[in-house]
């Protein structure tokens, strides 16, 4: 027999911990959200996977999160109940690690510092901090059979305040901004809601459900392939701003051009 | 006096000491003036634009019926887009420009370039018809005895004054009801749950979790519900009712007003600016803010919605609610004063509503 | 050459134009000369019976000769012309399948993203003509382009008017005229603008009613009378389309026609250059070479509306969706005309709201729209009878201005527009914001201090430029134009070799008046008896004004400071005329008379101060 302590150390026991705690974990999770979404649940993953992703913790993200991601005050929040959803939107997006501090960070494909599994990984490990919100199923984000239409209705309600009813975003208080949406993977816009990173508030699934959100990509992908292409360029979606440049800069320069073109004798 | 007194220049300057107009410059000829080929070459550049232009007509008519309307396709700069429209268009456009750049060219470069002079004269009527005008005039006034009766004066006067009265009121009081009540009043009250907008589903306090925001309208106003509803009142209730309700760490409420009125950290606002009335609708849940997208008013959620930044005065009002037998959050009460923006008689109802009693 | 003394007056004018033609008339022209038509040309048969009964002959003679001047600038005000009639013409076809109704209906039409959704008949008519009816978005991209040209075109065409003068008497009522045209004509495109009742434009009259509503003691009356009753009513759109379709356009119409009139009876101005003098117009007639380019232009305007209409978007109201008054969308701004407005109302700070006696006074509402609206456009109205106050200018003046020429005019012109700016600009400070990665708070404090201190700066930037140029102007007179070629003299001095002006081009530079301030003119004012008039309590106001607008000023070369200057150069710039030769030699103009026709200016020495 192994002495308790040499018990808790053994990766079995991390396995029947994190089992126990998945079990707390989904129970409570089910109970608090009754149409919680089945996601690729982190119960997937094995203890090697949490041990390599607290490794990764440790090396890039325990500075400002703490080492057991309890977060250091002021500059990163704790991560537990943060859960896998968060970590996916948050590095595979490029804004975490944080490169330098600032009002926001910002979405960047080229700063993406590790590969789809190291990200898994880490997800893993900040899932077995504490309860969060699970990577959403793939059903809820292939799009099949969404109702595009109720979409934009949601969307408009919940989302274009901030992010422009095109989609292109839009200023927030203090140099803070809520991101262009076009061109941003489905999985992550529906991570983004369920956890709510930065000044975005959370939209839980009692909310918006995950039919309402998946709805709601179908509108953003529609309006990406298509839904705007009417009428010429749309000159950044800016509404009366761009109509104003335009019309101020080429549209009467053209038109004055040619009045002095008009206006000059000939040779 | 002078009848020219008005013309006299204010400000003259010695005139012996100026230098004189010298006249127009002599005519130069242009190309096509003096080059018979450069006036061909114009000739055909001008037939070249009608031509263009003729040409583009019936290319516009063909493309109107041959081209699919859904047809789409992209085009460099633009991305894609429907092609049937920027076809049409620019048909449309080469048909007009073909003619107007042909016209001017043609003006320019073929029909002569020689100005003309035209002599002005002062706006001014000679003293003569003044005097004749005057005399007319004062002939009118007493051939009619305007200035020996001025009963007829007054009465013609006063008849003239209120002809207009029939039109005009009639259509200015038929306009739209006075103002009376409904700036005080919404449709909340004791007990009414809030849903979810726009799905109308109803929300238990644990459904409202940290950060989270929840866009609301009152039971019986959104969802199938608001179907039944006459849509006038549905559109009088959207404008209104809506209310925006977040959850906060109690710790972090600075009010004791808004704690009470709230749920466990659960509060209600109403969503109409204070300012002009655009739905204050940009929730930043880590700073608690409220911004309006209209004009940038900002509203501090952790002090009872307080104006920190923009020209809004007052703060959003707030909406008392807590939860009913089901566990479903319900409002305590109406708003307990008026939703939206500012309007002079809103702290004295009394102004609007005295004759309703 | 000397200095031409021709006497003014048209008629003398003339001939010497009609002399110099012949001189130089000297290969055969193709083109056109005033007798060219055919001796036995015939008033045309088809028209004898319209003359008969309307006398058409005399006023085709009248208006086929009317001269017009021929300036690009002065075709400005054309594109406003001509795009209010390409709005006119694109608005007829609009309103064929437009139904301007706030009835509730739920969409079924081609646009996938809005299928089932509760809309307006106004929004699902929009989306009809644009997605149903074949040509029916380049229409309306037509429509919305040609409204935005026709205010673009009033208001650099107002800026011609203004900064050229030509809004002094007699023309002052046509000024008013068109302000009160470009009032309607951002009130026309307001109106236009809400009436697709999409989430852009319903957020639009959500503000109209809330800055309505903060009018005191009438706010909530007139609110409810404009949207019959609470907002949003069902009669507002109802109400707009009349006015957009019937009620402005009709004035608008009525008040060009008026404008128009206004241009012709005291024929066209012009602007000063050698010839042209107050009493006369000079350039093109209506037949045919005036008809060819101004109705060429239309089309050149009505082309270029199409290709913009075919090639870029303008409100997309399928992406805005229908208007839902709990709904907004990031970036809410009205078109450009209505910035100043909507950027006050971001400027104004809340405590400009008060409580009186129980009343709410929402000066931070009020201010910027219900008062500040109606100020601008009275502003511009009263400024030429304002500016003629201060002058004490009683003359017609036909001749144009130089913006230089009146450097405090043109000052105030540019500060006012520099505060005009900020406004429009602060509308857009959400938009700025993110595009510049500013922070929102940051701008809108930024415009706040801006709209005291910039108008401050521009006025003071511009009259010192105006100041410099009308030097420079009097440099080129007094020493001639810098030909750029240095000349090194023997003794190693160098020299800028200055070419002499010909009279034409002098002219041009010599023409203007400047006005001295009232206060210095003749003393105190005298009345027709010679008696000394008491100074009236405005008559300070007018001095102070007067001296304000015309203290600085920089009066035109006279011929005596031309001859002094000549005689000043000979002896500065070349010491002896043997010197003058010598640079002569080195490749100097051929002139007959060195030292008088043209001139040099030694680059070492300061020696015009």
């Amino acid at each position: 027999m192994s002495s308790p302590a040499a018990l808790r150390r053994s990766p079995l026991a991390l396995l029947v911990v994190l089992f126990l705690g998945l079990c707390f974990t989904g129970t409570a999770y089910a109970a608090l959200q009754p149409s919680a979404a089945p996601g690729t649940s982190a119960a997937t993953m094995s203890a090697e996977d949490v041990a390599a992703g607290k490794k990764l913790f440790l090396g890039n993200c325990a500075t400002c999160h703490g080492t057991n991601g309890e977060g250091v005050d002021p500059i990163g929040p704790s991560l537990v109940g943060a859960g896998a959803a968060a970590v996916d939107f948050q590095v595979s997006t490029g804004r975490m690690p944080l490169p330098a501090p600032g009002v926001q960070a910002d979405r960047n494909a080229s700063q993406v510092k590790f590969s789809e599994e190291e990200i898994s990984q880490l997800a893993a490990y900040v899932d077995s901090l504490g309860p969060g919100p699970d990577v959403p199923a793939a059903e809820y984000t292939d799009l099949q059979g969404a109702d595009i239409a109720a979409g934009g209705a949601a969307y408009r309600t919940n989302c274009a305040m901030c992010h422009n009813s095109s989609g292109t975003g839009g200023a927030l208080t203090r140099g803070k901004y809520a991101p262009t949406l076009m061109g941003v993977e489905p999985q992550h816009i529906y991570e983004a809601m369920l956890t709510g990173p930065q000044s975005m508030p959370v939209f839980n699934d009692n909310n918006l459900t995950p039919q309402d959100k998946e709805n709601i990509i179908a509108f953003l992908k529609n309006m990406e392939e298509g839904g705007n292409s009417y009428g010429g360029a749309g000159i950044g979606s800016y509404g009366p701003a761009g109509d104003a440049l335009f019309v101020w800069t080429l549209g009467i320069g053209t038109l004055i051009a040619l009045a002095v073109w008009i206006g000059r004798k000939a040779a | 006096m002078s009848t020219h007194h008005d013309n006299l220049p204010a400000t003259a300057e010695p005139a012996e000491d100026r230098f004189t107009n010298p006249g127009f410059p002599p005519h130069t000829p242009r190309r096509s003036d003096v080059d018979e080929r450069a006036a061909r070459r114009a000739s055909v550049q001008v037939v070249t634009l009608f031509t263009i232009s003729a040409l583009a007509s019936i290319a516009f008519l063909v493309a109107y019926y041959a081209i699919d309307p859904e047809l789409k396709g992209s085009i460099i700069g633009i991305g894609e887009v429907n092609l049937f429209h920027v076809v049409l268009g620019l048909t449309m456009g080469l048909s007009l420009l073909g003619i107007g750049l042909g016209a001017v060219h043609w003006a320019k470069t073929l029909m002569p370039d020689e100005e003309s002079v035209e002599e002005r004269h002062t706006m001014a009527s000679a003293q003569e018809d003044r005097d004749a005008v005057g005399r007319q005039l004062s002939h009118g006034w007493r051939s009619t005895h305007l200035n020996r009766r001025s009963a007829l004066l007054g009465s013609a006067g006063g008849a003239l004054g209120l002809f207009a009265l029939p039109l005009v009121v009639p259509v200015l009081a038929g306009l739209g009801p006075r103002p009376r009540g409904e700036l005080y009043t919404t449709n909340w009250e004791a007990g009414k749950r809030l849903m979810i907008d726009p799905s109308g589903a109803p929300i238990r306090a644990a459904d409202v979790t940290q950060g989270s925001v929840f866009h609301v309208m009152p039971d019986g106003f959104v969802g199938a519900a608001a179907h039944e509803l006459d849509p006038q009142d549905m559109m009088t209730s959207k404008a209104k009712d809506q209310v925006i309700l977040v959850k906060l760490d109690p710790a972090k409420i600075k009010s004791q007003k808004q704690r009470d009125w709230g749920y466990d950290g659960i509060v209600a606002y109403s969503k109409v600016c204070t300012h002009v009335g655009c739905p204050v609708a940009l929730y930043e849940q880590q700073t608690h803010h409220l911004l309006c997208p209209c004009h940038q008013s900002t509203f501090d959620m952790t002090d009872d919605c307080k104006v920190i930044f923009g020209p809004a005065k007052r703060p959003l009002p707030q909406l008392p609610i807590t939860v009913d037998d089901e566990g479903y959050i319900v409002a305590v009460d109406g708003f307990r004063e008026p939703i939206g923006p500012s309007f002079w008689e809103r702290k004295r109802p009394g102004i609007l509503m005295e004759d309703e009693g | 050459m000397s200095t031409n003394h021709v006497p003014q007056g048209a008629g003398h004018l003339r001939a010497e134009t009609a002399t110099a033609g012949a001189a130089t008339a000297t290969a055969p022209q193709p083109g056109w000369s005033p007798d060219q038509g055919s001796k036995d040309a015939t008033f045309p048969k088809a028209l004898v019976g319209v003359d008969e009964r309307l006398g058409a002959a005399k006023m085709m003679r009248w208006g086929l000769g009317k001269v017009f001047p021929d300036h690009w600038s002065f075709l400005l005000g054309e594109i406003a012309m001509y795009s209010m009639i390409i709005a006119l013409i694109t608005g007829t076809f609009l309103t064929l399948w437009f139904v301007p109704s706030m009835g509730h209906v739920v969409y079924d039409g081609s646009y996938v993203p809005l299928k089932g959704v509760a809309m307006s008949e106004a929004y699902a008519s929009t989306l009809d003509i644009s997605f149903e009816v074949k040509g029916g978005l380049l229409i309306r991209q037509l429509h919305h382009w040609s409204a935005l040209f026709f205010i673009v075109g009033i208001a650099v065409h107002a800026a011609r008017v203004f900064f050229t003068g030509a809004f002094r008497k007699p023309r002052e009522i046509n000024w008013v005229i068109g302000v009160v045209m470009s009032l309607l004509a951002c009130i026309e495109g307001f109106a236009g603008y809400s009436l697709p009742d999409d989430l852009l434009s319903g957020t639009g009259i959500r503000a109209m009613n809330g800055f309505m509503m903060s009018a005191p003691v009438i706010g909530t009356w007139m609110t409810f009378f404009v949207f019959g009753g609470e907002f949003p009513g069902e009669s507002i759109i109802t109400r707009l389309y009349i006015a957009h379709v019937l009620l402005i356009p009709a004035i608008l119409v009525g008040l060009f026609v008026a404008h128009l009139i206004l241009i012709v009876l005291p024929k066209h101005t012009q602007y000063p250059g050698p010839g042209r003098t107050n009493d006369n117009v000079a350039g093109f007639p209506v037949m045919p070479v005036y008809a060819a380019k101004a109705g060429g232009f239309f089309f050149v305007v009505f082309g270029i509306t199409a290709l913009v209409s075919a090639l870029v978007q303008i409100n997309p109201v399928w992406v805005f969706g229908p208007y839902d008054p709990t709904q907004v969308t990031a970036g809410s701004q009205p078109d450009f005309y209505m910035w100043f407005s909507d950027g006050a109302l971001r400027l104004l700070p809340g405590w400009l709201e008060f409580e009186l006696w129980g009343t709410t006074w929402s000066f931070n509402i009020f201010l910027g729209s219900l008062l500040l609206l109606p100020l601008v456009w009275l502003i511009l109205g009263v400024y030429p009878f304002v500016e003629a106050w201060i002058t004490g200018d009683k003359r017609e003046h036909h001749l144009l201005q130089r913006p230089r020429n009146a450097p405090v005019r043109t000052a105030v012109g540019m500060a006012a527009i520099s505060m005009y700016l900020v406004l429009a600009l602060a509308c857009i400070n959400d938009i700025l914001a993110i595009k510049l990665h500013l922070s929102i708070n940051d701008l809108t404090i930024l415009f706040r201090v801006l709209f005291f201190v910039l108008p401050v700066v521009v006025f003071f930037v511009v009259k010192r430029l105006c100041l410099s140029l009308q030097r420079h102007d009097r440099e080129t007179v007094l020493h001639g134009w810098e030909t750029g070629r240095v000349v090194r003299t023997e003794e190693g001095r160098f020299f800028e070799v200055h070419a002499p002006l010909d009279e034409y081009t002098r002219w041009s530079l010599v023409e203007y008046e400047t006005p001295r301030p009232l206060g210095q003119l003749d003393g105190a004012p005298t009345d027709e008896h010679g008696v000394r008039r008491p100074a009236g309590p405005l008559t300070g106001l007018r001095n102070a004004l007067s001296s304000f607008y015309y203290k600085d000023s920089i009066t035109a070369v006279t011929p005596s400071e031309l001859a002094a200057a000549h005689h000043h150069g000979e002896h500065e710039a070349l010491e002896t005329p043997e010197e003058a030769a010598r640079i002569d030699q080195h490749g100097a103009p051929v002139s007959e008379a060195p030292g008088d026709d043209y001139y040099t200016k030694g680059l070492k020495a300061g020696r015009h101060s």
